[in-house]
Formats: structure tokens, sequence, C-alpha cells
């Protein structure tokens, strides 16, 4: 019997540069999510009229490296409600997940190094968007487990209201990209870059851009829809009873999750590693672009961070079901029938 | 049988609900004015005084650390050693004894002079009474307002710590400022 795979993987790498590619992109997103903690620290001051941390090294920049000294020296400590496996396992989940997706965000285009070829991303699945959200309801476990095996009420609401929240915005998300996946006509991730040759998905599907950067924000848990965390009333949410090493990975796939999404916008609306106008620049610039571009919508995660206040939980609800889903059921219906009638 | 509230009721003038595109068209362009507000504060540089390097400036009439003063044209201690400013102090951290001048050993330009002349700043509530009981302007409030030390006892001023200049000069605020 033929079996027929379930993801066709363009795979026509020897096996070696596929272990060095899973161990260059884990290098990379560990060596970008300090930069990117700095930079919401750095930045989230001067949107507050101050300097951010700027006493560990020149401008602060050895400041994650304190931070993650201090976490990784702390004792590991854990409640006596808490149920043990899961409790250890959670923060791993999150973190496992988070690298997983990271694999998918192309930084650039096949590329000829030493006369072998070689795509500069972890992966080129033809279920680009579905691995995505298949990692993503993964990743909600992480928090779930997390919250749960804690055994606090506060860890337990935050937990709660997470999976809650996730599951809501996931569903705008996902129809988010509908639109995207119309147009373009692949699931590839590549391929959808490849799409954008002549216009950026950013300029026709703008309010798929707005939901979907929208749904993101509460799919990562960042403010204005960190009600997980929501510190002021639920101490420090599904993470309370953390500490030391199993904090600092919440901390880390929290933030690596925030360069995945921008990975993500970069990749499926503004064109991954393309450029505008006709310039072509050389092949070993294309993951620079790709950074470019995804510092540009880490700066904006910022920037909301730093501007909208929290929303209440019924807000929450009623606008994800209420207002997002409908909108992004339009667009896509609506983009749906274009793509019928200009083909 | 209900109870009338008469004629205090309030009427609340409410404007008439927005429907829900006009309310997700609001929201999205309150966010857009937030948004823009808070990049106006990234754009500003930062009014963060960095304090250790950098002091914040006092007022002139800021009651910091003691004085004693000297005449500036014989050299000789204003204090006469009267005990007014003890008397004066509600806080009753201020110790003074007092002795007499003599032709060879002329200390002040009174009869007498403080022989011990000690504040326990731990105990000073920077009123200002001292200053304002003195006859002599002998003793003033200063500007220092670094005074935490390791030692209660470091912390009770003698004469000769009062009458020294402050080792570092605390910044003046501008008129106006």
């Amino acid at each position: 019997m033929n079996a027929t795979p379930l993801a066709l993987v363009g795979y026509y790498e020897p096996w070696w540069i596929q272990i060095i590619k899973a161990i260059v992109i884990f290098a990379v997103g560990l060596q970008l999510v300090p930069v990117v903690l700095l930079a919401e620290r750095k930045l989230l001051g001067r949107f507050q009229s101050r300097y951010g941390p700027n006493r560990v090294g020149p401008y602060g920049a050895l400041q994650p490296l304190a931070d993650i000294l201090k976490l990784l020296t702390k004792e590991q400590f854990r409640p006596t409600t808490s149920i043990g496996f899961l409790f250890v396992l959670a923060p791993a989940l999150s973190i496992l997940t988070a690298v997983a997706a990271f694999a998918l965000i192309p930084f650039g285009n096949v590329q000829d190094i030493f006369g072998t070829k070689v795509g500069l991303y972890g992966l080129d699945v033809s279920i680009g968007p579905l691995y995505l959200f298949a990692f993503g309801a993964v990743a909600f476990y992480g928090i779930m487990l997390g919250g749960w095996s804690s055994g606090s009420k506060y860890s337990f609401l935050g937990a709660m209201r997470g999976a809650a929240q996730l599951i809501s915005y996931e569903v705008s998300q996902g129809l988010a990209l509908l639109g995207v996946i119309f147009s373009a006509q692949t699931l590839s991730l590549t391929g959808i870059v490849v799409a954008q040759k002549g216009m950026w998905y950013i300029v026709p599907q703008f309010f798929g851009f707005l939901i979907f950067l929208t749904a993101s924000f509460a799919e990562t848990n960042r403010a204005p829809f960190d009600l997980t965390e929501a510190d002021a009333e639920l101490v420090g949410g599904y993470n309370t009873e953390y500490g030391g090493g199993r904090f600092a990975s919440y901390y880390f796939a929290e933030y690596l999750n925030v360069l995945v999404v921008a990975g993500i916008v970069t990749t499926v609306f503004l064109s991954g590693w393309l450029l505008p106008f006709g310039i072509h620049p050389p092949g070993f610039l294309d993951p620079f672009i790709v950074l470019a571009k995804m510092s540009l919508f880490t700066f904006l995660f910022i920037w909301v961070r730093a501007t909208l206040p929290r929303l209440r939980y019924d807000q929450l609800m009623s606008f994800g079901w209420k207002i997002l889903l409908p909108l992004a059921t339009l667009n896509a219906l609506v983009t749906a029938v274009l793509v019928v009638v200009t083909h | 049988m209900s109870w009338s509230p008469g004629e205090d009721v309030i009427e609340v003038q409410r404007a008439p609900a927005p429907g829900a595109a006009r309310s997700v068209w609001r929201t999205f362009g309150e966010t857009v004015r937030g948004l823009m507000t808070t990049f106006g504060r990234f754009r500003e540089t930062p009014v963060t005084v960095q304090y250790p390097e950098e002091k914040t400036p006092v007022y002139p009439r800021f009651r910091g650390r003691h004085k004693l003063h000297r005449f500036e044209d014989s050299g000789l201690e204003k204090c006469v050693g009267c005990s007014l400013c003890a008397a004066a102090c509600p806080a009753d951290c201020i110790r003074v004894v007092a002795a007499e001048n003599t032709p060879e050993n002329r200390v002040s330009a009174g009869e007498r002079y403080a022989a011990v002349y000690e504040i326990n700043l731990s105990r000073c509530i920077f009123c200002g009474y001292c200053e304002i009981a003195c006859p002599f302007d002998a003793i003033t409030m200063g500007h220092d307002y670094e005074l935490s030390d390791y030692d209660r006892t470091d912390l009770i001023f003698t004469k000769e710590m009062l009458l020294a200049e402050p080792l570092e000069r605390t910044p003046l605020r501008n008129e106006g400022e």
C-alpha cells in the first residue's frame, strides 16, 4: 500500500544541512530574544519619557544577561499543591512550540552556498499556516497546564482566561489569513512570498492585515489583551507560581512568540525578503531584509503595549466574537468572491 | 405605595448609542490617536534625572544641613554660645556648651563662644527655627540633602563639621526653574 504524505515537504537538501539549519535557527532565535527583551524595556521607557535600563553595560546592553543570570541562579520552587511533572513540563512545552513555529519563517529564498542549494528557512511545508495554527494550539497547553498544575487560584483563573482567549482569537486569526491564501493560491509560506512579487498583500488585504494583527496581539498574550497575566487582578496569571528558570522559559517563549508573529506578518503581508520598486539585492541580504521588517512589527507590538490599556474580560470576549470574527469572515468572503470573479 | 423622589431626580443627558460599525470606527480612530500621543513622548528626550551623577537642583531657601558661619574679615566665629537655637529647637537636637573668650584664645566676636556645638541630624526635623532664633545669623540652613550614613553616631555633627565647607556643592535652581 502506498501511503500518501500528510504534507509535501519540498526537501532536496542533504540531511546534514537540515541539522545545521535546525541548530542555526534555534541559535538565531535564542540570540534575538534578549535583543527584543532589551528593546522592549528601552522603548517602553522612551514612550514614558524616561530612559530604560542603562546601568548594566553600555546603554544597558547587558541587562538581559543580568536578568537571565538572576533568574537561573534562583531556587527552583514549587507549591505543595502543584502537580509535579506537569508543572515542570508546561514551560518546556511553551518553548518547544515557540521554537517549532519559528522554524517556519522563511528568511530568504533558496541560496547557492558553496555549490549546495540551501533554503534559508527551517521548513517549507505545503501546509504552512496549518502547521502554524497547530503549534499555536499546542502552545496554549503550555499556558493551560502551567496554570492548572500550579494549584493556585490565580494561576488557574489566568489559565482559564488564556484558554478562552486563545480559542476565540485563533478563529479570527485563521480567517484573516484565508484572504491571503485565496489570493496566493498556495499554503506554502515561501509560495506566499513569491506570489507577492507584483504587490504586497498589505495593500489589497489591508483589513485582513489589521484583523490578523489584532488577533495576533491576543494570541501572544500581549497588551492590550494580556488578560492571562493581568497583574492588577491576578497577581501574575498563569505564571504566578513560577520562578527562576521555569519563569525564564515562559518569558522566553512569550518573546519568541512575538518574533514568530512578527515573522509571519512579514512573510504573509509584507512579502518577506522581497523589496519594492524592482530592487533586487544579492541573496545573502535576504535574512536582513526579513529581520528589518520583523523589527518594524516588534516595534509596533511595544508601541501598542505602551499605549493601550488592558481590556475588561467581557470586552475581550465580545470584541473577539462580535466584531473581529464577523469582520474576518466578511473579509474572507469578499476576497473569495473577488478571486473567483477576476480569474 | 412607592416613594416619589420628587424634584431631586437628575436627568442624565446621553448621546445616542453609536451603532456597531460606527463604534468600531471610533475605536479605531481613538486607538490611532493614542498611538500618536505615545509616539510624541517617544520623540521627546527623557525627563529622568540620573540621580547619583546628576542632582536635583534645590531652591535658594531650601532647608538642608545646617552651616555655622565665620566673619569673613577677621575669621572669628559668629556664634557666641547663647544657646537660643537649642532653646528654640523643637526636636531638642542641638547641644551648646559655652566658654569665655580670653585675649590669648579669641574664638568668637562676643564675650563667650561655643566650646561644644553639636547637632544630632538623626533627630533634626529641618524646621529652620534655629536659624530664626539666632541673633547673629551664625547658623543657617544649607543646601545639602545627602545625609545618610551607616552609623547614628556619625550623624552627630560637631562644630568643626558644621563650620567646614561642604565637600560637594548642591546645585541651585535658577530663577523660574
